[in-house]
């Protein structure tokens, strides 16, 4: 036993550090989606294709303040640039010329619309990028790397994916919680979430919310994606593994909780990773198997709120 | 009755016999391009062949629900093919067994999924097909993962036809079950168990105080859709002769419910137009721009939903329609 | 009888043999929602062939109790039986099989499907509806949905869709579907709700006219105290959860106490009590 640990402890270590920094990333991106489906109750199959387009952008920003010789550190304003420059721009797009179209509408139209654009974001990126992988590592390799203590030894961690990412995450979360709470702007969008027609009632701009949602959730997806950057090499493909992955995540935790899919990022993330130690071949099924597995005790996910039907 | 309602609502009675005349009509016009432009055999196979599976799309769509993972029974369909095919090459065994395997699948994920609408059904259909892609994936030593698996030569009735003949006797195969299937669900549809269905979709309570299991109902609609896409895949399968686990992709899934909507929810009819719509302009898409034929699926598919919510068919019978008023 | 009744027990079943045992009988149901008690100690027998009206103020529990005697709540404590058998914890579907019926407040129609598919449908809910490749409107099940329709005056809307029907239409077609499943009781919860009030009498007159016809017992909630002097047996007086009077209308109707806490007015009782 002692032996397996000190040969696997390690690995394990590891497994736990690359899970959170995988959760934190997944975090930022299911939490923009469930914003905006607790508002515009639509499920934004595109989302991930913001992540996408947001991981590429901050690449190529990054890439072009290389160029102009600006120092590493400026490669962190290229990841918020580029998340700001995809979220402000194609969030209002989307959301003024198609999604505004669809507001009420069936489900399964709502749905398509979402997966049309999805096609039409994935080809848009193919054509701006190309299909050979882009790597622009070097917020990371800005940051150096970390040696965890874990136990006798010491595990060596990039600080990037260490603290910046969870950090970023968590600083998400808290602000969001923040802004929610404690905003005009935050409670009227969670009152547009509980219940639309009463805060229209009340004389409350649902197009604007909708749009400032939308935006924002947009620029939480680019974000996500832009951090993601640097830790991976970029290819076609990324946003469609994205988007299904955060479903998972949101399906999960419950539709429209926020700190409930921060839980089961976590939960997903840690244990995609501890499968990629233990069971690689069923990495990529972990996730699928945690939501399986809670929908069926709790068909309303873990935090969400069961909806009765009234007679 | 907004747009969107019509778009999936049933067809008015008095379209019937358009109905069976446009059927006999399209499978004819289909048989004369076979014959013009030997070429498009290959794709008028495939379509036809999604087209059953869509038929089970459409199924669930009258029940108002929307499966963003059926590629999955088409992938079980044809990767039966692809296993099989060595030890059993008699094409007329394969189907049945791809068909019996799929539905199998179908009745055991049914019976979890069916408890569960809206949102909640279709992502766990997408998490559930996303497992099987996974798998077919990552089991390389079984699957040959991405690569994929060709499939081995096939008989037919004990016959090993050449080239040219299995095209025509895929095609021939393809268009028979086509007719077969829709004439199926045609009549489903008008049984009280079809009625039921589209019944879930309104007023699920009702069918609870009728002393009616709502999950019952649901469950025979989904598991006959999974036979279906279980035969759309082993058709698949035989005409494409290599089978990948892109099949199970939820893109895939994605593409066979976008087809339901382009070719209308109207009709039995509907898939078919859809899936020979879709698979054309995908064809010529590529040729054309090899890189951008999603984004022009893409735009096709938002511009129906957003301009002619009836689909292919929808715009068929307002034309129609028009002309007989 | 246990109830808390405000007439002596020879008030009871003016018109039924007294020997009778009862098709609905509950005992002590208890149900709170937070610190609402919606049923509060019910106890209620319904005779077979009468027609109990339910009256009372909103929140006072009278949908509550429908919901507990069709298995969509489940009461806290106290029994409910049914032909003698209880039929507590039941679900819906089994409780409709047992043969008691309901519409709702919100008439409950597919709203795409026409009046006569709605009809057939619950026709062949009850005949047996797995059969999946004979057309529903086959003869059989045409004919028998028209001939239900009939009854209720809704065969010129037979090819409407459901969701095209005015309100007292839809009211009659949600309980044409609850008479389809051939109940030997019914609970209708308002039927008359939301309907024109130049409608209601006509409604009620359709309504009672074939329930009477296929020997029916029936319970419904209703606000319209004319509706209840003219066609119902008895009235029980629904108040936070209890039953606050129980008796024939005329009785009923004219307790002041009832008028006063319960329905609320203070003038004379409505002009069709007492005859």
């Amino acid at each position: 036993m002692a032996e397996w640990l000190t040969d696997n402890g390690l690995l394990l270590g590891l497994a736990l550090l690359d899970g959170l920094a995988y959760a934190a990333l997944v975090f930022m991106v299911a939490v923009g989606l469930n914003m905006v489906f607790g508002v515009l109750r639509i499920v934004n199959v595109a989302h991930g294709s913001l992540f996408a387009i947001g991981a590429y952008t901050a690449a190529s920003v990054g890439i072009f303040f290389a160029s102009l010789g600006l120092p590493a550190w400026a490669s962190y304003v290229a990841l918020l640039l580029a998340a700001a420059l995809v979220g402000g721009i194609l969030g209002p797009l989307i959301e003024r010329l198609i999604l505004r179209r669809i507001y009420g509408q069936e489900e399964v139209l709502q749905l398509l619309v979402t997966f049309a654009l999805f096609m039409i974001l994935e080809d848009v990126q193919k054509l701006i990028w190309g299909v050979q992988p882009i790597m622009q590592d070097t917020p990371m390799k800005f940051l150096g790397t970390v040696e965890v203590p874990f136990g006798e030894d010491t595990i060596p961690f990039t600080a990037y994916q260490l603290f910046v990412l969870p950090g970023v995450a968590v600083a998400t979360l808290a602000g969001l919680a923040w802004f929610l709470r404690r905003t005009l702007t935050g409670r009227v969008i969670v009152a547009v979430t509980t219940d639309k027609e009463a805060a229209m009632a009340m004389g409350i701009d649902a197009a604007k919310v909708t749009l400032l949602t939308f935006t924002f959730g947009a620029a939480l997806a680019a974000l996500g994606g832009a951090l993601a950057s640097p830790t991976t090499s970029l290819v076609p493909g990324i946003g469609a593994q994205t988007i299904v992955l955060s479903f998972a995540v949101v399906a999960t935790a419950g539709l429209g909780q926020i700190e409930g899919a921060a839980i089961s990022a976590l939960m997903i993330g840690l244990g995609r990773s501890i499968a990629v130690y233990l069971a690689p071949e069923f990495e990529v099924v972990v996730p699928y198997i945690i939501m399986v597995a809670v929908l069926l005790v709790r068909p309303q996910g873990l935090f969400g709120v069961l909806e009765t039907r009234r007679v | 009755m907004s747009a969107t309602d019509r778009a999936l609502a049933a067809p008015p009675r008095t379209m019937r016999l358009p109905e069976a005349l446009l059927a006999v009509l399209g499978a004819a016009a289909l048989v004369l391009v076979a014959f013009l432009a030997p070429w498009l055999k290959f794709v008028l196979t495939v379509a036809l062949a999604k087209g059953i599976a869509v038929l089970g799309i459409l199924l669930l769509l009258r029940a108002g629900q929307v499966s963003f993972g059926h590629s999955m029974f088409l992938a079980v369909g044809a990767y039966t093919v692809a296993f099989l095919a060595p030890a059993v090459p008699e094409a007329l065994l394969l189907l049945p067994l791809g068909a019996l395997l799929a539905g199998i699948l179908g009745l055991v994920i049914g019976l979890f999924v069916v408890r569960y609408r809206d949102i909640f059904f279709g992502m766990l259909n997408l998490a559930l097909s996303m497992v099987l892609y996974s798998l077919l994936e990552k089991l390389y030593a079984l699957t040959k993962g991405t690569d994929g698996i060709r499939v081995s030569g096939l008989t037919f009735a004990g016959i090993t036809p050449d080239r040219e003949t299995q095209e025509w006797v895929m095609f021939g195969l393809a268009l028979v079950l086509a007719i077969g299937f829709g004439l199926l669900v045609r009549a489903y549809l008008a049984s009280p168990m079809g009625r039921a269905l589209a019944g879930i979709k309104t007023r699920e309570t009702r069918l609870e105080f009728m002393g009616v299991s709502a999950r019952r109902v649901l469950l025979f609609a989904y598991v006959m859709s999974a036979v279906m896409g279980g035969v759309g895949g082993t058709l698949v399968a035989m005409t494409t002769r290599h089978v990948t686990p892109q099949l199970a992709y939820w893109t895939s899934s994605g593409e066979l419910v976008f087809i339901a909507i382009l070719g209308g929810a109207g009709s039995a009819l509907g898939p078919f137009l859809g899936a020979t719509a879709f698979e054309l302009v995908r064809v010529y898409a590529a040729a054309a721009v090899a890189d951008a034929w999603q984004m022009i699926l893409g735009g096709v598919l938002l511009a129906v939903i957003l301009f002619a919510p009836g689909g292919l068919w929808g715009m068929l019978t307002s034309r129609l329609k028009g002309r007989g008023a | 009888m246990s109830a808390a009744v405000h007439g002596g027990p020879q008030d009871r079943g003016a018109n039924r043999p007294r020997q009778a045992t009862p098709l609905l009988s509950a005992r002590g149901l208890r149900l709170a929602f937070g610190g609402v008690k919606a049923a509060d100690g019910i106890d209620l027998d319904v005779m077979p062939g009468e027609f109990l009206a339910i009256i009372g103020p909103n929140g006072a529990g009278k949908t509550t109790f429908i919901n507990m005697s069709t298995g969509y709540l489940k009461p806290q404590d106290g029994t409910i039986t049914y032909d003698g058998q209880p039929i507590i914890g039941l679900s819906p579907r089994a409780i409709v099989r047992r043969g008691i019926g309901r519409s709702f407040q919100l008439p409950q129609l597919f709203t795409e499907h026409t009046v006569l598919e709605n009809a057939a449908l619950a026709i062949a809910a009850h005949a047996g509806i797995w059969s999946p490749f004979t057309p529903l409107l086959r003869r059989g099940y045409h004919d028998q949905a028209m001939a239900l329709l009939d009854r209720f005056g809704l065969g010129p809307v037979a090819q409407s869709r459901a969701d095209a029907l005015n309100e007292g239409a839809r009211k009659l077609a949600d309980i044409a579907m609850a008479v389809a499943l051939q109940p030997r009781l019914v609970l209708m919860d308002e039927p008359t709700s939301g309907v024109a009030a130049a409608e209601k009498m006509g409604i009620v007159e359709t309504l009672v006219r074939v329930l009477r016809d296929t020997g029916v017992t029936a319970v419904f909630v209703e606000h319209d105290m004319d509706v209840v002097a003219r066609f119902a047996d008895r009235v029980a007086v629904w108040s936070q959860g209890r039953i606050a009077a129980l008796g024939p209308p005329q009785q009923v109707l004219n307790d002041p106490a009832v008028l006063r806490d319960v329905i609320g007015i203070e003038a004379s009782p409505p002009s069709g009590a007492g005859h």
